[in-house]
């Protein structure tokens, strides 16, 4: 019995970590896409590259863990908004192919551009000396850098759901999510909100991807190997929410850490066929809009 | 994406000025064939005599051909963005590959059977995916193409798992054509395919059911207003293009005799719909421009470098979306106006 209650223990805790990492390079993708109905799939690019400038910054240069952290989401951020000006811009309203080509074609540049500057190995990723080991939670002691993970994310939810529920940047986000033209009517500047919204959604995923590079290896094929991760969290909670994506991160992450502890010989089978059947049951999602 | 004029209501073809009548009649006689439409298949019988060295290759040509034709009958004019095309790619081809490895390896029934395969898991898939759209269909296309190459790498007895399928053996067409080592009997086994496939999906285009497969890309809310069985329409043609794609996986796999896990994966489904737009959507003979020059350019490029391949085809995808909509049948339609 405890040893089956250890196991749901070990899992919730894995699990949890690894929806936090899933749900900060997730959120941004949702609100964009409700705001915006922008097909982005070159998302987890940003997240790649925050996991790349930050790894290289800390072993190449030697800079701490936070600062490292810090400066790697700002400069994915600043990066996003070149992008988004030059290229997402055009797009706008536009066909959904030319989209996903487009960002097709952004994951294959970002591949190969990537392999030249940091070659094809997965980035190695040390947690600095105070988060690494195991902290003691009295009844058990778990991985220190995980539980980091899970306080962070935790933290950073709070923080956006209060960012966008009590200031006046996140009404102007909502007022856009909810009906664009009326935003526009009423005098909200909706293309610079977008690219506001749309920079911080990618300095949030190169958050997730430095805080995450131990869960998901930092190589040249990231954006590509979990896309189907990060459309499954914005499909799965609908779009244009942030709490959508937070319940759909914690169910995937923690369903799909159960199985692949459970049944490893399933692998990640399981959270496929479940994102098939809610999607059956809620084809917008579960807390998407009609 | 819109790509063939369509004529105003109202605008009856007697009371109409000559102008208006030659679009109608343009519009009318759209089914016919033109003489240009043989260029392709003078081309490949000119390419049989002038490159023999490169058959295999041609081979393989003219099955992701067959592969980006089927694909832009979902995408080009049900206007259903798939993500996971390769899923069918990959079952026709493990159909035929498994069935050889094990004993049976006529080539047509081989061939029908991966077919068959494919249109079975299309038309299963499509039930459950094409209820959505937009980003959450995206999604569940590919979803379906990773649950399959998720299961292929797990049932490594059956399908070999990562080392790809092993031992398969092929038959002679007929019993008197054997596949020999310079591809030309390959070669002409794919082109008559090829153009079987072709004429089908010409036909299917052109049809009453076809010219309603464009309407539900246009005006999904008017085609149901008129009573059209849009959901019926989209997944008929979903399971025949998933039919094709799963001929065109068996052909390679019959061809190459391998099937391995790249057969299943996201740069599968993604490399047809670059070769397709690069060509042009939605024309039926986009793939025929797109998928030579892709896979020709890729084999003498990722022989020097193949990683940096992909930053050129990138490259390309977004050139081709900024400043080239419509691939190169696109732009003769321009410089042609």
């Amino acid at each position: 019995m405890s040893d089956a209650l250890a196991a749901v223990v070990s899992i919730g805790f894995h699990g949890l970590a690894f929806a936090m990492v899933l749900y900060l390079i997730s959120v941004g993708l949702s609100v964009t896409m409700g705001m915006m109905g922008f097909v982005n799939l070159a998302h987890g690019v940003f997240a790649m590259l925050g996991g790349y400038v930050m790894t290289s910054l800390m072993t190449r240069f030697g800079v701490p863990f936070v600062p490292a952290l810090a400066a790697a989401a700002v400069a994915t951020a600043l990066g996003s908004l070149v992008v988004e000006r030059l290229l997402y811009r055009r797009l706008y309203g536009g066909d959904e192919l030319d989209q996903v080509l487009l960002t097709m074609g952004l994951i294959f540049m970002s591949f190969a551009a990537v392999t030249y500057v940091w070659g094809p190995n997965p980035q190695p990723m040390h947690p600095p000396r105070w988060l690494s080991g195991q902290t003691d939670f009295g009844f058990r002691s778990f991985p220190t850098y995980r539980s980091f993970l899970i306080l962070c994310g935790a933290a950073m939810v709070t923080a956006l759901w209060l960012g966008l529920e009590r200031t006046h940047f996140g009404m102007r986000i909502r007022a856009a999510v909810d009906n664009l033209r009326m935003a526009q009517s009423v005098g909200i500047n909706t293309s610079r909100l977008f690219t506001w919204t749309f920079a911080l959604g990618s300095g949030l995923a190169a958050l997730g991807g430095g805080l995450g590079a131990d869960l998901l290896a930092i190589t040249p094929s990231y954006a590509l190997d979990n896309l189907v991760y990060f459309l499954i969290v914005v499909a799965v909670g609908g779009l244009g929410s942030i709490r959508g994506p937070f319940v759909a991160a914690v169910l995937i992450g923690v369903t799909d850490t159960g199985f692949k502890y459970l049944l490893p010989e399933l692998g990640a089978f399981f959270i496929y066929a479940l994102t098939m059947a809610i999607l059956l049951w809620r084809p917008r999602g579960l807390f998407g809009r009609a | 994406m819109a790509t063939e004029g369509l004529v105003r209501p109202g605008v009856t073809a007697a009371a109409a000025p000559a102008a208006a009548r030659a679009a109608v009649d343009a519009f009318a006689g759209r089914h016919r064939y033109r003489l240009l439409e043989a260029l392709p298949w003078v081309a490949a019988i000119a390419a049989y005599a002038v490159f023999p060295s490169y058959l295999p290759l041609g081979a393989q040509i003219l099955a992701m051909i067959l592969f980006a034709l089927s694909a832009d009958l979902v995408l080009g004019y049900a206007g259903i963005v798939t993500l996971g095309h390769a899923a069918f790619f990959g079952t026709g081809a493990y159909t035929a590959g498994i069935l050889a490895a094990n004993g049976w390896g006529e080539p047509i029934t081989g061939l029908l059977a991966g077919a068959a395969m494919a249109a079975l898991v299309g038309l299963v898939s499509g039930l459950v995916v094409l209820r959505t759209t937009g980003l959450t269909l995206l999604m569940q296309t590919l979803v379906v193409a990773t649950l399959l190459h998720e299961a292929a790498n797990k049932a490594s007895s059956i399908t070999g798992g990562d080392d790809g399928l092993q031992g398969m053996e092929v038959w002679p067409i007929f019993g008197q054509f054997r596949f020999d080592m310079f591809g030309r009997t390959a070669y002409f086994y794919c082109l008559i395919v090829l153009f079987l496939c072709w004429y089908l999906a010409r036909r299917v285009v052109h049809s009453p059911f076809g010219r309603s497969l464009t309407g539900i890309r246009e005006n999904v809310r008017r085609m149901h207003a008129i009573g059209a069985p849009v959901v019926r329409r989209r997944l008929v043609i979903y399971t025949i293009s998933a039919a094709l794609a799963g001929t065109a996986g068996a052909l390679i796999a019959q061809t190459t005799q391998f099937v391995g896990l790249s057969f299943l994966n996201l740069e599968r489904s993604g490399s047809a719909l670059i070769m397709l737009i690069i060509g042009g959507v939605g024309r039926l003979y986009g793939a025929f421009i797109g998928v030579p020059l892709y896979m020709i350019a890729q084999d003498r490029f990722s022989e020097i470098q193949p990683v940096y391949w992909y930053f050129w085809i990138g490259l390309m995808m977004v050139l081709v979306v900024v400043f080239a909509r419509g691939g190169i049948l696109g732009l003769v339609d321009r410089l042609r106006r």
